[in-house]
């Protein structure tokens, strides 16, 4: 796909109608032929009749040529290399691949070298993105120092730094007790802790439990794995009353764990990845490492559980799990890869496919994608909202394309997804009210009319 | 003897046994067959590989399969290297792959690779232009080792077809299980695998083969007894609790073995622990033990495999035509 990114526009001053849009409306659960308003950077208005009898007379007005128009994507689970390993990705690559993808705003997991567990590092990444001057940017506190899940991190300077909440990212805290004392601790903050639910001793596979890796020869991590720290973690959050979303579930037994905890009335919440209701562990034959994540992909009755999971609403949110790895990492014997993939770029096209199998509606599907991560950590954008920041996405529902890595804007190229057949694509993507991106069909038919 | 030559298997490389077609399997047997009359002739050496470069490329510890590999090249006159890089001393990964392409670099007409990382012997065969054969990659396979199994029961038994096949010990760990598990089902027995559930693979009777616990119904009315190495190095984490122990339970000796059938022939893959996985009386027991033939029959499959693979003409990229 060829497109531009627009570092250096200027804030957006006055006023911009988007019409002629299929507006994707996921707060009120509707879908219509519409127009946007946008003044001075934020949502002014919007509707089915706003402009229904042309285009406004005197003001910027862009033609969206009856492709959808949706609140921009919210990632809240992107790894990068800055600061550490600026060779596998910057911020402001991850910003602008980001800005492709259709995201608007993203928040940083702290896994860093060194780690966000000092406040510095959480307004370095503040100073950085306003620097860039692409999409949003937020990072995560470290729950505990060094990500070692032994001492408590400085929850409440973190906090007030700006950490949106607070993760050991892909380490999961295996004593109960740390944990128990987190999640009690960061009530006094109203933090929200996110963990992601793997029983260490048993998760030290290179891949799922099965068949597959039986075949393969690798060492296995059983599914159980998951579910078991999921009915722990349920237990901890009931009794602390902290605030706790579970992150990247994989497994059919945590889907149904943490609808019993919903149905019981706690305020628990989950995402899962693209990779986890897109692929399964056959993409790992072969010893394939760009299909060696963390957890690990899991058997077809998982990914179809997870998908059931995002219909009935148990999983809240999609994330992109963006992380890269250079090929040092990755072209090994699988045993020795580094965990992990890239995602910016493949969220949106993947997470259609969800509508296009009719498992999903559009406003369903950016609930998950923009709305409820939005709501979730508290950040402004996701939503169509008079006064919200005019955060949004133009894009193609249907336009047919083959992810190709080398053609992708991420420093690094271990995409999951390589040679697979896709449909969707990012037109434009607003930030504030500023286009960052624009695909260069939508630029030449923006300009000729 | 001559047998004709019509039907020799080409192959661009072994990498396992998993995917060969029976009749690719049969071929190299056949082929085989013409080498255990040269290996046991005064006049061992043929020049059919005269002027090729084999390499061994050993990144784990290993002197029977090396030599085996040596011998077996040597015999057909190719120029043998051998290279044992210790994994200690390298930086792992990269140098894999470094390694790889610096000996591609020299034009080597084929590399014999064994690694400790299941499916590294894939990743090079990715990143040269040479045929490559699997010597042992980490849990996954090992060819030639089932190959010559196969051939030493199919010398003894006439054919697979219809045996029962009783594979025992540490089937978890063991890449000469899976290959096994491959050729003995794609030849015709029917395969179980008999130890302690904490040594099975995770859903292995997926790879349709009957699991057993208890060496008692494991063993009952079996024609093949294999014995599995213990593989202490592998294992982190307590598999069983003592050796003790497990010989008592999974160690093969003679009143275990009465359950299977009266002549059922009894293979160990080497190098055995005695006491441990098998009793010195069964291994040493003429009559039965086939674990000196399997050795032999090694030289003559890797013969055969690396007639397979690099015996035709070759073309200038390096494929066999």
């Amino acid at each position: 796909m060829s497109g531009n990114i627009y570092k250096s526009a200027p804030p957006h001053t006055g006023s911009t109608a988007y019409i002629n849009a299929r507006i994707v409306d996921p707060g009120a659960d509707k879908e219509y032929q519409g127009a946007v308003l946008i003044s001075d950077g934020k949502i002014a208005d919007f509707g089915p009749n706003l402009f229904a009898s042309g285009a406004p007379y005197g003001i910027e007005s862009i033609d969206c040529r009856g492709f959808y128009l949706a609140p921009g994507i919210v990632d809240t689970r992107v790894h990068t290399g800055e600061p550490g390993e600026e060779h596998k990705e910057t911020l402001e690559s991850a910003g602008a691949a980001a800005a492709v993808g259709g995201i608007t705003s993203l928040a940083l997991l702290p896994d860093n070298e060194p780690p966000f567990d000092d406040a510095s590092l959480i307004e370095f990444v503040a100073r950085r993105a306003r620097q860039i001057k692409l999409v949003n940017m937020y990072a995560y506190g470290a729950l505990t120092v060094g990500l070692e899940g032994r001492e408590l991190a400085e929850i409440g300077l973190l906090a007030e730094a700006g950490a949106v909440a607070f993760t050991d990212a892909d380490h999961a805290v295996a004593n109960a007790q740390v944990m128990r004392r987190a999640l009690y601790y960061a009530k006094a903050f109203d933090a929200l802790i996110v963990h992601l639910p793997q029983e260490p001793s048993l998760s030290g596979g290179h891949m799922t439990s099965g068949e597959m890796a039986t075949r393969l020869g690798l060492a296995g991590s059983p599914p159980l794995a998951e579910v078991m720290m999921v009915e722990r973690d349920i237990r901890l959050a009931e009794m602390t009353g902290g605030r706790l979303h579970l992150s990247k579930i994989s497994t059919a037994e945590a889907v149904s764990a943490i609808a019993a905890a919903k149905a019981r009335g706690l305020k628990i919440t989950c995402d899962t990845a693209a990779p986890y209701f897109a692929l399964n562990d056959l993409a790992v034959g072969d010893y394939r490492t760009f299909g060696k994540l963390v957890p690990p992909l899991r058997a077809e009755k998982d990914r179809l559980a997870i998908v059931e999971g995002l219909k009935d609403g148990t999983i809240d949110a999609i994330v992109s799990d963006h992380r890269p790895q250079d090929q040092d990492s990755k072209r090994v014997p699988f045993a020795q890869a580094e965990p992990g993939g890239i995602g910016l770029e493949t969220l949106l096209p993947i997470s259609l496919e969800l509508v296009h199998n009719g498992q999903l509606t559009l406003p369903r599907l950016f609930q998950r994608l923009s709305n409820a991560p939005a709501s979730l950590f508290g950040l402004p954008g996701g939503k169509l909202a008079k006064g919200a920041p005019a955060d949004l996405v133009v894009f193609d529902a249907d336009y047919a394309w083959k992810v190709d890595r080398v053609g992708l804007w991420s420093k690094t190229k271990n995409t999951p997804f390589d040679e697979r057949p896709v449909q969707g694509r990012v037109m434009a993507t607003i930030v504030g009210g500023r286009t960052i991106y624009r695909d260069d069909s939508f630029a030449t038919a923006t300009a000729a009319a | 003897m001559t047998k004709k030559r019509a039907g020799v298997p080409r192959l661009p490389h072994l990498l396992g046994i998993e995917g060969l077609s029976p009749e690719t399997i049969s071929g190299l047997f056949d082929l085989s067959e013409n080498y255990i009359d040269q290996n046991r002739s005064i006049d061992k050496r043929r020049d059919m590989l005269a002027g090729r470069t084999v390499i061994n490329l050993f990144f784990e510890n290993s002197t029977r399969t090396r030599t085996s590999f040596e011998v077996a090249a040597k015999r057909l006159g190719a120029d043998v290297i051998n290279m044992d890089v210790a994994t200690s001393s390298v930086r792992k990964g990269e140098t894999l792959l470094d390694t790889a392409m610096t000996l591609n670099a020299m034009r080597p007409d084929a590399i014999v690779v064994r690694h400790n990382e299941s499916g590294a012997v894939n990743l090079l065969s990715q990143k040269v232009n040479c045929a490559v054969i699997n010597a042992g990659d980490g849990q996954h396979e090992h060819p030639t080792q089932a190959l010559l199994d196969g051939l030493t029961i199919r010398r003894r038994r006439g054919s697979l077809q219809g045996l029962e096949v009783a594979i025992c010990g540490d089937i978890m760990h063991s890449r000469v299980a899976r290959s096994n598990i491959h050729l003995f089902q794609i030849m015709g027995a029917r395969v179980r695998v008999v130890g302690p559930p904490t040594l099975m693979p995770t859903d292995v009777d997926r790879l349709g083969v009957e699991v057993h616990y208890n060496m008692k119904t494991g063993l009952k009315d079996v024609d093949i007894v294999m014995m599995l190495r213990l593989q202490t190095e592998r294992m982190q984490g307590s598999f069983v609790p003592s050796i003790s122990e497990y010989f008592r339970f999974f160690g093969l000796d003679h009143e275990k073995l009465k359950v299977a059938k009266p002549d059922a022939l009894i293979m160990h893959p080497g190098p055995m622990n005695r006491g441990v996985e098998i009793d010195s009386e069964v291994a040493d027991d003429l009559d039965r033990s086939v674990i000196h033939e399997q050795v032999e029959m090694g030289v003559a499959v890797r013969m055969a495999c690396l007639e397979a693979l690099i015996g035709g003409h070759r073309n200038q990229i390096g494929a066999v035509a």
